[in-house]
C-alpha cells in the first residue's frame, strides 16, 4: 500500500500523542504510526499519580493521562493511526518509509515531514548467569503487571534505584508481591526521595554501593548474590552475600530508540547524559536534516512530562516548518518551553542541562 | 542522610517540623519532602492557604503551621505521598495520625494493625479510625490510625496481617 502524508509521527506515546493533537488543530494531513496494537505508550503502565505541574497533568495517574491524550488524538480526522505497526526503514533516495502492519501489510509512506518519538529501550547488564528464565527488564515487569494483570513472580530483588526502580518496585508490591531488596551501585539512591521513602516505610531495604555478581539458579531464578563495590566502582571481594528470589528485575537505565535517525540521515551525537546517540537539533527540535524533528525520550532520556512538552512543541515546530502559523500555537509552544525550562533547572535537572548543552546547537 | 538510605531522619526535617508548641495546640500537616524536584500540586491544595505558593516548580513545600488545622486534604493532592498529618492530643492517650494508604486489603475501621516507622520497621500496634475517600483521587486513601503518643513522630505506616 502506498500513502502520501504530510507529517508522520513514529511512536504513539506521550510526546507523539502531544505532537499528533498540536498537528490535528492544523489540518495537515498527518499519519501516527504505533508499534503497539493500543496509544499511550509508556503512559498505559504508569500507575502512579504524576509530579510535575497541574498544566502537565500532575496528581493524574499516568494510565489516565494517556487515555486523555489518545481520546484527543483521535477526536481529529485528519489524523490517520496505524496501530499494531512496525516503521521499519527509510529509503532516502525516493523519500519512502516502510512500515509493517501486522506482520502482514507492509505500506509504503511518503512525507514532506516525519517527527521520531520512538523512545527507548531498557539497558541490560552484565553478570554470571544473567539469561535464565526469571531475570526481567523493568519495563517488561510493568507490561506483565500492569497491561496483562500477569505477576511474574513472588520474591522479586530489584537492581537499580532510579525512578523506574522505586516506581515497579512499589508496584510489585501492590500486585502482591514481596520485594526483598533494592540494590543499587552508586553511593545514594537514584530516583526521587519521596518514591525511595514510600517503598522504605514498606519496609523494602535499599542497598547502595552493591551489584549483582551472579544470578543463582539453573532451570530458573533461585536467588542472587550481591557484593559491595568501592568508590572505583570495583567489586570488594569478600563481601558476597546470596539473597534468595525467584525474579531479578533490572532497571538500569535506558537507550534512545535512534536507529531511523540514523537512516534519515541526522547527524548524531553520543551523550551518556541524554542515555546514549541522539540527534543534533536546535531548540525547535529540528535535527541537522530539515524534515525531521524529534521529541521524547528519542530526544535524550527524561521524564514523561517532558516528553509531553517536548511533543506539543515538535508539532508545532513542523506545522511552521510547512508555512502554518498562528499566534495561538506560537504562545502554546513558549509556555512549553518555559515549562521545559522551569523543570529541568531544579538540581534534579543538572545532568539533563548538561547533556542537553552539548547537542542543541542554537540553545538558548 | 535521606539520599543514601531512602528515609529520613527527624532533625533532616529541620524548620520543618511542627514545634513542640504547635503539635501540642491540634493537628497539624507534617510535609516529608525535602529533596527539590519539579512538582507543585501541593501549592493548590490547602483551602487555608497553609502551604505557600512555589516560586519556582522546583521549589519544596514550605507550611504555615499557624494557618494549617490540620484537615488532610493535602495528603491525597501530594504526589509523592509524602504529607502527613499529626494530631499529638487526640485523646489522653492517644495521637493520631492520618496517613496516604495505596494498598490492598483497605484498612478496616476499628481493626488494629502494626504501626511501622520509616524504615518498615514494626514499632507498636495503632488502631484504625477512619478510612477516608477524597472524590478527586478515590484509589488513594487517607487512613486515621490512633496510636501511643510518644510515636506520633515515628508512625508512618500499617502493616495488615502481621499484628502480634
Amino acid at each position: 500500500m502506498q500513502s502520501r502524508y504530510d507529517v508522520v509521527i513514529i511512536g504513539g506515546g506521550p510526546a507523539g500523542l502531544c505532537s499528533a493533537i498540536s498537528l490535528g488543530k492544523t489540518g495537515l494531513s498527518v499519519l501516527l504510526i504505533e508499534r503497539d496494537p493500543f496509544l499511550g505508550g509508556q503512559l498505559v503502565k504508569q500507575t502512579h499519580m504524576f509530579f510535575g505541574s497541574k498544566e502537565q497533568f500532575a496528581g493524574t495517574r499516568g494510565f489516565q493521562i494517556g487515555t486523555k491524550l489518545t481520546e484527543q488524538t483521535m477526536s481529529f480526522h485528519n489524523i490517520t493511526i496505524l496501530l499494531d505497526t512496525i516503521a521499519s526503514g527509510y529509503y532516502p533516495e525516493e523519500n519512502i518509509l516502510l512500515a509493517l502492519q501486522n506482520d502482514t501489510i507492509l505500506h509504503r509512506i511518503s512525507f514532506k515531514k516525519i517527527i521520531l518519538a520512538t523512545g527507548a529501550s531498557e539497558k541490560f547488564l552484565l553478570f554470571e548467569n544473567n539469561a535464565i528464565p526469571g531475570i526481567f527488564g523493568a519495563g517488561a515487569v510493568q507490561t506483565l503487571m500492569n497491561v496483562f494483570g500477569v505477576l511474574p513472580g513472588k520474591e522479586v530483588v530489584m537492581v537499580g534505584s532510579g525512578n523506574i526502580g522505586l516506581i515497579v518496585s512499589y508496584q510489585l508490591i501492590q500486585a502482591g508481591a514481596h520485594v526483598k531488596a533494592i540494590i543499587e551501585a552508586a553511593p545514594t539512591v537514584g530516583g526521587y526521595f519521596v518514591h525511595a521513602a514510600k517503598i522504605r516505610r514498606l519496609g523494602v531495604p535499599i542497598f547502595t554501593k552493591t551489584t549483582i555478581k551472579r544470578a543463582i539458579g539453573n532451570e530458573n531464578v533461585e536467588g542472587v548474590e550481591l557484593i559491595d563495590m568501592d568508590e572505583k566502582w570495583n567489586m570488594v571481594a569478600g563481601t558476597e552475600r546470596q539473597v534468595k528470589c525467584d525474579t531479578l528485575c533490572l532497571s538500569v537505565g535506558l537507550s534512545p530508540l535512534s536507529e531511523l535517525l540514523y537512516q534519515l540521515r541526522c547527524e548524531m551525537k553520543y551523550i551518556p547524559e541524554l542515555g546514549g546517540s541522539v540527534a543534533i537539533r536546535d531548540v525547535t527540535l529540528k535535527t541537522t536534516n530539515p524534515n525531521v524533528f524529534i521529541a521524547g525520550d528519542v530526544a535524550g532520556i527524561e521524564e514523561a512530562s517532558s516528553a509531553m512538552l517536548e511533543g506539543t512543541i515538535a508539532g508545532i515546530s513542523t506545522a511552521e516548518s510547512l508555512g502554518i502559523h498562528n499566534i495561538e500555537s506560537k504562545k502554546i509552544k513558549e509556555e512549553a518551553n518555559q515549562f521545559l525550562e522551569a523543570m529541568r533547572a531544579g538540581v534534579i535537572g543538572e545532568k539533563i542541562r548538561y547533556g542537553l548543552s552539548k547537542v542543541e546547537g542554537s540553545h538558548v | 542522610m535521606y539520599k543514601d538510605k531512602g528515609f529520613l531522619e527527624l532533625e533532616e526535617l529541620g524548620t520543618r517540623l511542627p514545634s513542640e508548641n504547635r503539635l501540642e495546640n491540634g493537628p497539624v500537616a507534617v510535609i516529608e519532602c525535602i529533596q527539590e524536584i519539579p512538582c507543585n500540586p501541593c501549592q493548590d491544595a490547602c483551602p487555608k492557604g497553609a502551604i505557600k505558593k512555589f516560586e519556582h516548580i522546583n521549589d519544596t513545600p514550605e507550611i504555615n503551621m499557624d494557618l494549617c488545622n490540620g484537615c488532610g486534604l493535602c495528603i491525597s493532592a501530594c504526589p509523592g505521598l509524602a504529607i502527613f498529618i499529626v494530631w499529638k492530643n487526640y485523646s489522653e492517650n492517644e495521637a493520631l495520625i492520618k496517613i496516604p494508604y495505596e494498598l490492598l486489603p483497605i484498612p478496616t475501621e476499628g481493626a488494629q494493625y502494626s504501626l511501622l516507622d520509616r524504615t518498615g520497621e514494626i514499632i507498636g500496634i495503632g488502631r484504625v479510625v477512619k478510612v477516608q475517600t477524597v472524590k478527586t483521587n478515590p484509589k488513594s486513601k487517607t487512613v486515621w490510625i490512633a496510636i501511643p503518643k510518644p510515636l506520633c513522630m515515628e508512625a508512618r505506616n500499617i502493616r495488615i496481617g502481621e499484628c502480634k
